[in-house]
């Protein structure tokens, strides 16, 4: 974002803050926040039954006549030229079809960047086999298709390619030598100073100031990235595994030179997305083989390619300095750093956004710089920035709780800010002291002894820690919804939205039947199709929120348009929007029992088969307006072998603070499948990355250690159910935060126990021998 | 995967017929890593003879001995009751390995002929005289937090991953293989060679020379155990393993035998170590003596260093558990 389009935003910012909740749309509070029946209820994923019988078609499995198969080959060098590529052999293999490199690739345009429009999916801005230019190690050089995936992968193979190396950067102490300020961090000032923080620390009766190593994560969803693609005329169909389909498909049609409406991307089931399953290379390279083939292709990523082609959370290197007064509030607070970056792309690792939100201080410094390397372009994965931002942070909190001599969770409670410490906005809802309070109390926080290495088993140490988890709350302009209901009081719910296995079909059905005051088996959610009004991206856990404004908003349309069906032979009759609710299947009075119709009747008796009714949601003013965040305590015990260094996790307590929690069994999976994340990112995940050529070394799930089952403890989760009255159904965000706050929580038990103070991730056992 | 024909032996003589010494073709046990270096194309047999069908025997020697099938299945090793009783080292250190389901189709003879898990050596564009004699190796400088601090050359510096061999060369394991020129026996011991300057012969086995089953003489006492230091709780290879048995008497160690996994360029004999316990009092400060001797010539490199103490630890930790002397 350009600094004048910033100078805009933050004068908009204003003037929302200065206008009452009740001038803005979609402010107000949301009637179904109080609503108790469907919501909240832990209802079973409804597309649970197709999975388990393999009856859901992901990506990969779309049937499609006449499928070629793609195998990919991917460059050995960071930097440098083709100098000559030799596809005779596998033009000449069995089965092979075609062999597309630079050379008779169609001529495309360079995708747009992410963030440069609403509408921009591209996760790099480079142009896509276009010429003989390398700028990563693992570069798609040549795509084969043939009539089997076994051939077109042997074929590959057999592939020779010389190049010309050329210089390249990737080492990050070398590119953080010119480390350069981005001229924004998502929208967000690079630098922030209030007050002077370096004069706050040298005056502060206690400091704490240390410096905090993250590595790079890979994407490992399950499902590996797949898209089955064919072109049916000038109409491109991509069958994908996609979290954001409408950007996708209007991406796809600018590097095409299409309109977006010739292209349609379908993508009702994704095996984990995690901010993975965006637009990479492979979407853009199967379209183009399967034009230039003339036939549809099948591209489906191997577990190698994944790494490869698809980005992942990228190193940082943050420095956190807190300087307290002798009461234990802080006198500054300073976080800056650098994350690995490429010229490229668009994903800074917003690592300083908790420390923006968290905790009142005199003097707060945040700053944060890239640094430039010829490397894959990093990408958004589960809480960027926070998940790694919240480890160093909260480490830092930790520390100086030790420093101070007083509990880490009174430390908080001391610093607990009245307002936004940074935009000075009130707190929409913030409710971080009870959750930790009530977190402390499950997880039996009193029995942890504040003194290290004094509690132990055998051979081993046991220790307690905790940390502040956090996530803002976004919502993203744009999402459209369609409400369809029919003369038998079936509702069909529409929006080009995403179910990767949040359960996002499911909650939103609990929500519409609440809404609507169905019951939940007239209502279904149609999702994940560029076909369907168009939703917003499934990141940023956003996406709950924006469908729910969008549906609330085709709600108020379609009660008008009851009302005016019903005419005047209805008990509605001459009642305006604003007197009636929905209730038992129909619209009633509000307060009068007595003035109901059904749907159903309304619809018969106006010989209408359906109503349909089409809203987009308001602009997200809410986030202007407060300061709006999600928020836990994370407990850990965990127990350190004082023989091997060996740290396995014992006990895990999430306290979550979301808002309205809208489906307690799909939320908790939420939670936990967020904190075992978290685990791999304290304790085994680390991606090898070979600072001499660029290449990643482990791009295989034996070698990246994801947490396997005997890695992950059993997890408590807790929640207040407060409602956020400034969102749509009062929930916030929540697939994201679980991850937050997790690798302090667990290096800050691992301290506990050992006495070991460890600032870089993963903390392996040869960092605690 | 370069294309190849399958063929399934019957008995070792048709296996042997069917692979022949020409280096075209391979013997194919349950193809856990075999199946892998073909498709990351490190491995290329024009032929793949299975060897599945041949004996998966476990039986009883009239000396109290074993004798293994070489296709029995990591599982049904470590579930066999003889095994569990008589070897217990055996059944943990196989049932530390891999996964359940890696197990199942895993055999032992494959398990003994399994290569090394070095990044480098996986990686088509890295260098290994491992895959290239002569080539270079770029774990030497590279990311080598897995790799040996012992047995290692400047040529070649991959650990052999087995943690069933770990306990196999502890509890003197003797493979019996069938080839051309017959039948013969080794010593599991000296099986696998050290790298020197040739690590892309890893074993002393000829061409198309057929692992057919693996012998055990009686153990030294049913007190034997493995013990595996890993980075994640299951499905990780050994960072350090020790495989021991000891044999304690009157607060003195008669006799002991001690393997060490994930440290060596081979299922590494703590040859030392035994040596030095030998007589001694059952106390922690001759186990750490014993340590050190074994880890004397020991050498780390930037990401491995701290095998060296670990190594010695964990060999500490198990003998004082067998001995039942606290730490
Ligand atoms: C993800 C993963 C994790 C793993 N983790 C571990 C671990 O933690 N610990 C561990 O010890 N192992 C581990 N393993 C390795 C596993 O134990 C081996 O892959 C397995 O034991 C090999 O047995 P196989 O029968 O499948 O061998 P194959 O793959 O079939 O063969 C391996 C080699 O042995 C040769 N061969 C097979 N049988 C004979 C014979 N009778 N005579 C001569 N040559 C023969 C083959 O030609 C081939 O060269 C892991 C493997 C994987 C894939």
């Amino acid at each position: 974002m350009s600094a004048l389009k910033d100078t805009a935003k933050s004068a908009m910012q204003t003037a929302v803050r200065l206008t009452p909740d009740k001038w803005l749309p979609g402010a107000t509070s949301d009637p179904l926040m109080h609503k108790h029946g469907l919501l909240g209820a832990p209802v079973s994923r409804v597309d649970g039954a197709l999975k388990v019988q393999g009856k859901a078609r992901f990506a990969a499995e779309v049937a499609m006549e006449g499928l070629a198969y793609a195998g990919l080959v991917h460059s050995t060098i960071a930097r440098g030229r083709i100098a000559a590529i030799d596809t005779g052999a596998a033009e000449a293999a069995p089965g092979v079809g075609l062999v597309m490199t630079y050379k008779n690739a169609p001529r495309m345009k360079a995708p747009a960047l992410f963030g440069t429009s609403p509408s921009a999916a591209g996760a790099s801005s480079l142009p896509i086999m276009q010429d003989a230019s390398i700028h990563w190690n693992g570069q798609t050089v040549a795509v084969v298709l043939a009539e089997t995936q076994e051939q077109a992968d042997y074929a590959a193979s057999l592939i020779e390619i010389r190049y010309e190396v050329e210089p390249a950067v990737t080492s990050f102490e070398m590119a953080k030598g010119r480390a350069r300020r981005p001229e924004s961090i998502l929208g967000e000032p690079a630098e922030l100073e209030i007050g002077d923080a370096k004069a706050g620390l040298a005056g502060a009766a206690t400091v704490v100031d240390h410096i905090y190593r993250t590595p790079r994560y890979n994407h490992n969803a399950i499902e590996l990235h797949a898209a089955t693609i064919v072109w049916e005329g000038d109409q491109l169909i991509i069958h994908d595994a996609s979290q954001l389909v409408n950007a996708t498909a209007s991406t796809v049609a600018g590097v095409f030179g299409l309109k977006d409406h010739q292209v349609r991307v379908i993508s009702p089931y994704v095996g984990g997305g995690f901010g993975g399953k965006c637009l990479w290379d492979h979407q853009i390279l199967g379209a183009a083989a399967a034009k230039l083939a003339g036939r549809p292709v099948r591209i489906v990523l191997s577990r190698e390619s994944v790494f490869r082609l698809v980005g992942g959370r990228t190193t940082t290197e943050q420095r956190v300095a807190l300087g307290a007064n002798a009461d234990g509030t802080l006198a500054a607070l300073i976080h800056t750093g650098v994350a690995a970056m490429t010229t490229h792309n668009a994903c800074p690792e917003q690592f300083t956004f908790p420390a923006r939100h968290l905790y009142a201080a005199q003097n707060i410094h945040v700053a944060q710089e890239v640094a430039d390397l010829d490397m894959l372009a990093n990408t958004f994965m589960r809480a960027p920035g926070e998940s790694v931002g919240t480890f160093a942070l909260e480490s830092a909190m930790d520390e100086l709780a030790e420093a101070l001599k007083i509990d880490p969770i009174e430390l908080r409670r001391r610093i607990e800010p009245e307002k936004d410490p940074t935009s000075g906005t009130r707190f929409s809802s913030r409710n971080i002291v009870e959750a930790y309070a009530r977190g402390a109390e499950h997880f039996g926080w009193s029995r942890r002894n504040p003194v290290p290495r004094s509690q132990r088993d055998g051979e081993w140490l046991i220790g307690m820690g905790c940390a502040t988890a956090t996530y803002p709350y976004y919502r993203f302009p744009g999402a459209t919804a369609r409400i369809t209901l029919n003369a038998d009081g079936q509702a069909i719910v529409a929006m080009a939205s995403h179910e990767m296995g949040m359960g996002t079909a499911t909650t939103q059905a609990q929500a519409a039947a609440e809404r609507l005051a169905l019951p939940l088996e007239n209502v279904s959610f149609e999702y994940g199709d560029t076909a369907l009004p168009p939703g917003t991206v499934a990141g940023g856990s956003s996406q709950t929120a924006s469908i729910g404004a969008a549906v609330i908003a085709a709600f108020e349309e379609l009660v008008p348009a009851l009302l005016q069906l019903a005419g005047n032979d209805s008990p509605l009759a001459g009642l305006k929007a604003s007197e009636v609710e929905a209730r038992d299947g129909g619209l009633g009075k509000i307060d009068d029992p007595q003035s109901h119709e059904s749907y159903a009747s309304i619809l018969s008796r106006a010989g209408r088969k359906e109503v349909v009714a089409e809203a987009k949601a308001p602009m997200p003013l809410e986030m202007q307006k407060y300061s709006m965040h999600s928020y836990a305590a994370q407990f850990c015990e965990v127990r350190v072998n004082a023989v091997t260094g060996e740290a396995r996790v014992s006990r895990f307590l999430g306290s979550f603070d979301c808002g309205r929690i809208l489906n307690s069994k799909t939320a908790a999976s939420q939670f936990k499948g967020g904190i075992i994340m978290g685990l791999g990112l304290a304790l085994t995940e680390e991606t090898l990355f070979d600072e001499r050529s660029g290449r990643i070394m482990n791009p295989s799930l034996a070698e990246y250690h994801v947490p396997v089952h005997l890695d992950v403890p059993a997890i408590d989760i807790i929640w207040t159910d407060i409602p956020d009255p400034h969102s749509p159904m009062g929930a916030r965000g929540i697939g994201e935060i679980g991850i937050t706050g997790v690798g302090a929580a667990v290096a800050n038990a691992i301290y506990n126990a050992t006495g070991k103070r460890i600032r870089e991730l993963p903390i392996t056992l040869d960092k605690l021998l | 995967m370069k294309p190849f024909t399958y063929e399934r032996a019957r008995d070792p003589n048709e296996a042997l017929r069917l692979v022949g010494t020409d280096g075209g073709a391979k013997y194919l046990g349950g193809g856990t890593n075999l199946v892998d270096l073909m498709r990351e194309r490190i491995e290329a047999p024009e032929r793949l003879v299975d060897v599945t069908r041949l004996s998966t025997e476990i039986e009883g020697k009239p000396d109290g001995g074993l004798v293994i099938g070489a296709a029995a299945t990591n599982t049904a090793l470590a579930a066999h009751r003889a095994i569990r009783e008589q070897y217990p080292m055996l059944a943990r250190a196989v049932l530390a390995g891999a996964s359940a389901q890696i197990r199942n189709m895993a055999t032992v003879g494959g398990n003994v002929l399994q290569r090394t898990r070095c990044i480098y050596f996986y990686d088509e564009a890295s260098r290994c005289n491992k895959r290239e004699p002569g080539a270079g190796c770029d774990a030497l400088d590279g990311f080598n937090r897995m790799h040996a601090i012992l047995g290692a050359s400047s040529a070649c510096i991959a650990t052999h991953p087995s943690d069933m061999c770990v306990a196999l060369v502890a509890l003197d394991a003797v493979v019996h293989t069938l080839g051309v020129e017959g039948e013969r026996s080794i010593p599991l011991v000296d099986l696998h060679r050290l790298p020197a300057g040739r690590p892309d012969i890893e074993t002393e086995l000829k061409p198309g020379e057929l692992i057919t089953k693996i012998e055990l003489p009686p153990p030294l006492t049913k007190r034997s155990t493995y013990r595996k230091v890993r980075d994640r709780a299951s499905y990780a290879f050994a960072l350090v393993s020790v495989a021991a048995e000891v044999d304690v008497t009157n607060g003195k160690v008669r006799d002991a035998r001690l393997a060490l996994g994930g440290v060596a360029t081979k299922p590494w004999r703590a040859w030392k170590a035994e040596e030095a316990l030998r007589g001694q009092a059952a106390t922690e400060p001759s186990f750490r003596a014993a340590a050190e001797a074994e880890l004397v010539e020991a050498a780390g490199l930037r990401h491995n260093e701290f095998k060296i103490e670990l190594a010695k630890r964990t060999l500490v930790a198990v003998l004082c558990e067998l001995a039942g002397v606290a730490t």
